[in-house]
């Protein structure tokens, strides 16, 4: 039996994902959590159907003259696909994740950045990046606070932190006003998939020296 | 080019007939009156009326290819299209493919449940309704937002609005539209 998450995320950042206003960085965390909540699965059937309606509600446009003609010609000889069964899967690595990495976790690549940190960065661009990290059972991330938006989503194990307790599927969004510093849970090691559109900024000396080399 | 509006019922039965026997007279009147609707959608979200017109054609492509794959127990086939419409212009800006949710579990057995179709059409169609009586300045946002490519902070930068009215107005939108829903 799955566990339902606790911790689902926002309508607003729901429907910003349905009208695909986020960067691929939040969109590939969004994409995993829906993957692993029922709930947030089905507000989202509920905001793509606004889109819908959005859609059908629009005043037509002028099509090319030869725009039906050429729509039928293109689709001249191609078979539909076929619909394949799918199955339940018991991975860990949601399929968005598991697309980026190439496999389940054994699959992940990762990079040690000390204390037993370990990170693996799946997607980078001008709008954000998208990584995965693996903190050792109860160990700690260092203490930092955000100059943007950081989303975190639970993949295995757990953590908690000044807001609570965040199992898998559940997801955490970070603003400014967030000053945090999440804890793994004993027992197992946690992995996160965390996207952020800014560098996070660490309160320490120390780890705002290796911050460039990190990479966080 | 307009067409007459048809319910959801009918779009079902056209795209079941794509997926089911290749029709292409179904693909063509679903053409008809998607997509025009479908280009008027890509160009409110930025495109040119060329590039528009060229990423419609992909759009209408994709729904012969992907006939099989629509579920009408989970959406109208105008929220199917809106999604194929939404990815294919991501997929032209970016250069990777949006990520979308691990489809659910599903078996050769599975055929939706025929009074699931039916209650998600007259939900569509509501919804619809509800959309077109929202007040124009909370429809204009609702619209504003599904255009894409703007978070609700960049749409009240945009428009000269605080952030707070604009988060108001989508809430309270937001619940006139679900209130149809239910």
């Amino acid at each position: 039996m799955t566990i339902e998450p606790k911790h689902n995320i926002s309508d607003e950042l729901l429907m910003s994902y349905a009208a695909g206003a986020l960067s691929q960085a939040f969109d590939i965390v969004v994409a995993s959590h829906v993957s692993l909540s029922p709930d947030s699965r089905v507000r989202l059937d509920g905001f793509e159907s606004i889109g819908g309606a959005v859609l059908d509600e629009m005043d037509a446009a002028d099509l090319a003259e030869d725009s039906l003609d050429r729509a039928l010609a293109r689709i001249e000889g191609v078979e539909p696909e076929p619909r394949e069964i799918r199955l339940r899967s018991d991975a860990v690595l949601p399929e968005p994740v598991q697309k980026l990495v190439g496999g389940d976790i054994d699959a992940i690549e990762w990079r040690g950045i000390g204390m037993g940190v370990k990170q693996a960065v799946l997607h980078d661009d001008d709008h954000g990046t998208a990584r995965l990290l693996y903190i050792p059972a109860g160990g700690e991330m260092p203490r930092h606070t955000h100059r943007g938006l950081e989303m975190t989503l639970v993949l295995q194990g757990a953590y908690s932190d000044e807001d609570g307790r965040y199992g898998r599927g559940d997801i955490e969004v970070a603003g400014q006003e967030t000053h945090h510093s999440p804890t793994a849970e004993a027992g197992e090691a946690c992995i996160c998939l965390i996207a952020t559109d800014a560098r996070l900024k660490f309160d320490g000396l120390l780890p705002r020296i290796a911050q460039p080399f990190i990479g966080i | 080019m307009t067409y007459e509006k048809k319910s959801d019922a009918h779009w079902v039965a056209m795209v079941l007939a794509i997926a089911e026997t290749r029709d292409r007279s179904a693909f063509a009147e679903l053409f008809r009156y998607f997509a025009p609707r479908v280009k008027a959608f890509l160009m409110k979200s930025g495109a040119d009326e060329s590039l528009a017109e060229e990423c419609m054609q992909d759009v209408m492509a994709t729904l012969w290819r992907k006939a099989k794959m629509y579920d009408p127990g989970r959406a109208s086939v105008a929220t199917w299209i809106f999604t194929i419409a939404r990815n294919r212009k991501i997929d032209l800006i970016r250069k990777s493919a949006r990520p979308e949710p691990e489809d659910l579990p599903w078996g050769p057995e599975a055929a939706p449940d025929q009074t699931e179709v039916v209650a998600l059409q007259q939900e569509s169609q509501r919804l619809a309704e509800a959309l077109r009586e929202l007040p124009e300045k909370q429809r204009i946002l609702i619209e504003r937002a599904y255009f894409g490519d703007m978070t609700h902070n960049e749409i009240a930068a945009e428009m000269g609005l605080p952030l707070g009215t604009v988060k108001s107005r989508i809430r309270l939108a937001l619940d006139r539209l679900r209130h149809s829903m239910t």
